[in-house]
């Protein structure tokens, strides 16, 4: 009995100790939650959220400063995995929110004058240019966040939606099913 | 495991998968006359991706002259194939044209006018003594052909091949079952080729290193079983068998046949080459022959046009890039039952929306089906768990619980059901009282699947990006500071040593004559006490 009781406590410091050890060795900087959020969010670096970037809207999030329902590149999908992530409810996206469709910024170059002002704006660095040179966007950096096109004095930056193509696309939610009951669950669920 | 003996069980014991359905076959409309020539179109319509992979790139542009044979695009990365002009005569356009897709999208095709000539370009020189050539030189043979897979899923073969000599192979397997309804031109191409398809299984033996094959051909091709039976006795091939498989769809997925005839299961997520195999089909082995033996590239193939609403149902050997609406006059044309297009076969092909559409390297069968054939849909209705779908599915999936997560969108769970195991024969829509597309919620499922993953790597690419510039603004910005720090203590220092030269002395002065003018006083007081 007496060399049970002393093993089980060798053995429980012996892990506290071990865990202890892993948890300065292993210590990770920063806020885990807010880390695993802004991995849900698209990156797109917009502010259409009202926070300067993916990043401090994920902060926004971890400390409850804002709800999940801002990111409108994200779309309901973004609120669904962040729902799930939380352990919340899904909610519907926030009215004053307007999705747009995915697109990306195209320099209109006959009328750029090279003042490099978009260049400063763009977060992704996806704008190509010297001063006094016409720019050009490089389309596969570029996010669609539309922060380039406030700066243009000469308003020569357009957006063009990307063009749904066959290797972009993919098949369609069948929708013309029976919605599912509420109640009903899987078969293995009941069982 | 591959002494002789085990070899000639597998003829007497056959396995069995799970699931799978008997339907009515519909073989024999198109079996009524031996292939003809689909002749040669106005123009042909080659796209540049072809096969599972990356697209070709075109080698030539609009005006060129080209020779039959000539290659018109490269292979573009490891997985890709080259391809070829079916015939001679000019290069039209390299433009955007419908393809067979499932959403009737264009993609980028070579469009090419045929002058009519249809002659050669100098071919690659044959390979006659392949048994004693290099791996190297076959399997570049084969990729320099474009040949891909030609049972439907047009996989790069030399790929698929490279794959195999890097893994510990012991059985090719040949597809000869044909399973699907109204299919039939495996069957008469082994009825008519049988010694090419075995020469070209001979090439690949050799090129693998492996002696041992076996033929998988369902029991309602008695013809095609005889004549390979018999094509195999002529040669050197010990240990090629012809294995009659029942006539039980899907037998000829790949997993299923492989399952058939030796009794093993390729694992779930895995491919033959796991439990050492290779599948490969028997037009693919025609194709390889071809290649081998003539220097002929993949630019051509045989397409079983049927269906009631087709006025002469038969096999073609067409060019590449042939209009599917040609192909149909070359079968007689439209009867007025015609009412809906299928690219395939009517369990996984596709639904055309029209004719003017290219047949591709993968396309085995252009079907017209009559409203009897192919009914509209009936209205789906809730799922009543009778489990039908779940009886039948070849890969023991649980399709009701795979519809109930992709309905949901729960893309986590339905992987846990092993989604991408699901072959999307369409076995579990076949039977389903309720009328669920099922096959259609797992192809969207997997397509949602992709496109998330996509996303997910454009994202994470955008914060890498977006990292990257903030560090190196704040980078200038610490440097711009610094050096601001600097200037500021430079003249900082430079203040106190100025003050000394120019402030500090009349100050000192004025000190100083305070100091005086006090000890003056004292001094004075000191002498009027004296
Ligand atoms: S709204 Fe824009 S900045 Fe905000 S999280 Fe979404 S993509 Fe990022
Ligand atoms: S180019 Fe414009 S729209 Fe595109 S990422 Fe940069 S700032 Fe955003
Ligand atoms: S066959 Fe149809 S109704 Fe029956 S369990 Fe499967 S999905 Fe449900
Ligand atoms: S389509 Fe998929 S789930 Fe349905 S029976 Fe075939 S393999 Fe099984």
């Amino acid at each position: 009995m007496l060399s049970a009781i002393l093993t089980m406590t060798i053995l429980a410091s012996l892990f506290g100790l071990l865990l202890g050890y892993a948890a300065v060795r292993f210590h990770i900087e920063g806020d885990p939650i807010a880390d695993q959020i802004d991995q849900m969010l698209p990156q797109t670096q917009c502010g259409q959220c009202g926070h300067p970037g993916c990043r401090p809207y994920a902060d926004a999030i971890a400390r409850g400063e804002d709800e999940i329902n801002k990111c409108a590149p994200g779309g309901h999908e973004t609120i669904i995995a962040l729902a799930d992530l939380l352990g919340r409810d899904p909610i519907a996206m926030d009215e004053d929110i307007e999705i747009r469709p995915p697109s990306v910024a195209i320099i209109i170059e006959e009328d750029c004058i090279g003042c490099t002002l978009c260049i400063q704006a763009c977060p992704v660095d996806a704008i190509l240019g010297a001063a006094k040179q016409m720019h050009s966007v490089i389309e596969s950096e570029c996010t669609g966040c539309e922060l380039c096109l406030p700066p243009c004095p000469v308003e020569c930056i357009v957006m063009e939606p990307i063009e749904a193509d066959i290797r972009s696309w993919s098949w369609p939610y069948p929708g013309d099913q029976p919605q599912l009951a509420q109640e009903e669950t899987p078969v293995e669920a009941q069982a | 495991m591959s002494s002789q003996d085990d070899l000639d069980k597998l003829l007497t014991k056959l396995h069995n998968f799970h699931g799978g359905l008997h339907l009515p076959e519909h073989k024999q409309e198109s079996l009524q006359h031996p292939i003809a020539d689909a002749g040669l179109p106005q123009q042909l319509v080659i796209p540049l991706r072809q096969h599972i992979g990356r697209a070709a790139k075109a080698t030539v542009k609009a005006g060129d002259k080209v020779l039959k044979g000539e290659r018109i695009a490269e292979a573009e990365g490891a997985i890709s194939a080259p391809v070829h002009a079916p015939t001679s005569g000019t290069v039209k356009a390299i433009e955007v044209h419908a393809i067979p897709h499932p959403a009737a999208l264009p993609d980028t095709c070579i469009v090419i006018e045929p002058d009519g000539n249809d002659q050669w370009t100098e071919k690659p020189a044959a390979i006659l003594d392949y048994l004693s050539a290099s791996p190297d030189i076959l399997l570049q043979r084969i990729h320099n052909s474009g040949i891909v897979g030609m049972g439907g899923a047009a996989f790069p073969s030399h790929a698929k091949l490279l794959y195999g000599l890097k893994r510990n192979l012991h059985t090719l397997i040949i597809n000869g079952a044909e399973c699907e309804p109204y299919i039939t031109c495996d069957d008469i191409l082994m009825q008519e080729r049988a010694d090419d398809i075995v020469t070209g299984i001979e090439i690949i033996l050799h090129l693998l290193g492996l002696e041992r094959c076996l033929i998988g051909i369902e029991d309602n091709k008695p013809d095609a079983i005889a004549a390979m039976q018999q094509a195999i006795k002529v040669t050197s091939l010990k240990r090629t068998r012809v294995i009659e498989i029942p006539t039980i769809y899907p037998s000829g997925g790949e997993k299923q046949l492989i399952q058939l005839m030796t009794g093993e299961e390729v694992p779930s997520d895995g491919l033959p080459a796991d439990i050492g195999m290779v599948c490969h089909n028997v037009g693919t082995m025609a194709a390889v022959r071809d290649a081998v033996l003539d220097g002929r590239p993949l630019i051509s193939r045989i397409v079983t046009i049927s269906g009631e609403g087709i006025s002469e149902p038969r096999n073609l050997h067409a060019l590449i890039g042939t209009p599917i609406s040609h192909l149909i006059q070359a079968a007689g044309g439209y009867t007025d039952k015609a009412r809906q297009l299928v690219y395939g076969g009517p369990m996984m092909g596709i639904s055309l929306p029209d004719d003017q559409v290219p047949l591709t390297k993968g396309g085995n069968c252009v079907l017209a089906l009559s409203e009897n054939e192919a009914p509209d849909p009936e209205k789906a209705r809730a799922c009543i768990r009778c489990g039908k779908c779940a009886d039948v599915c070849p890969v023991k999936l649980l399709p009701q619980q795979l519809y109930w997560y992709s309905h949901a969108k729960d893309f986590d769970k339905v992987q846990d059901y092993n989604l991408f195991d699901c072959i999307e024969c369409g076995c579990c829509t076949h039977v389903c009282p309720s009328n669920i597309q099922l096959v259609h919620y797992f192809r969207f499922a997997k397509t949602e699947i992709w496109k998330q993953e996509e996303e997910k790597r454009k994202a994470d690419h955008a914060r890498r990006r977006h990292e990257a510039r903030t560090a190196r603004l704040e980078r200038i910005a610490a440097e711009r500071k610094s050096r601001l720090r600097k200037k500021k203590e430079d003249l900082e220092q430079k203040k106190p040593a100025a003050g000394k030269a120019d402030a500090g002395d009349p100050k000192k002065a004025a000190i100083e004559a305070a100091m005086k003018r006090v000890a003056d006083k004292k001094k004075a007081a000191q002498e009027k006490q004296q």
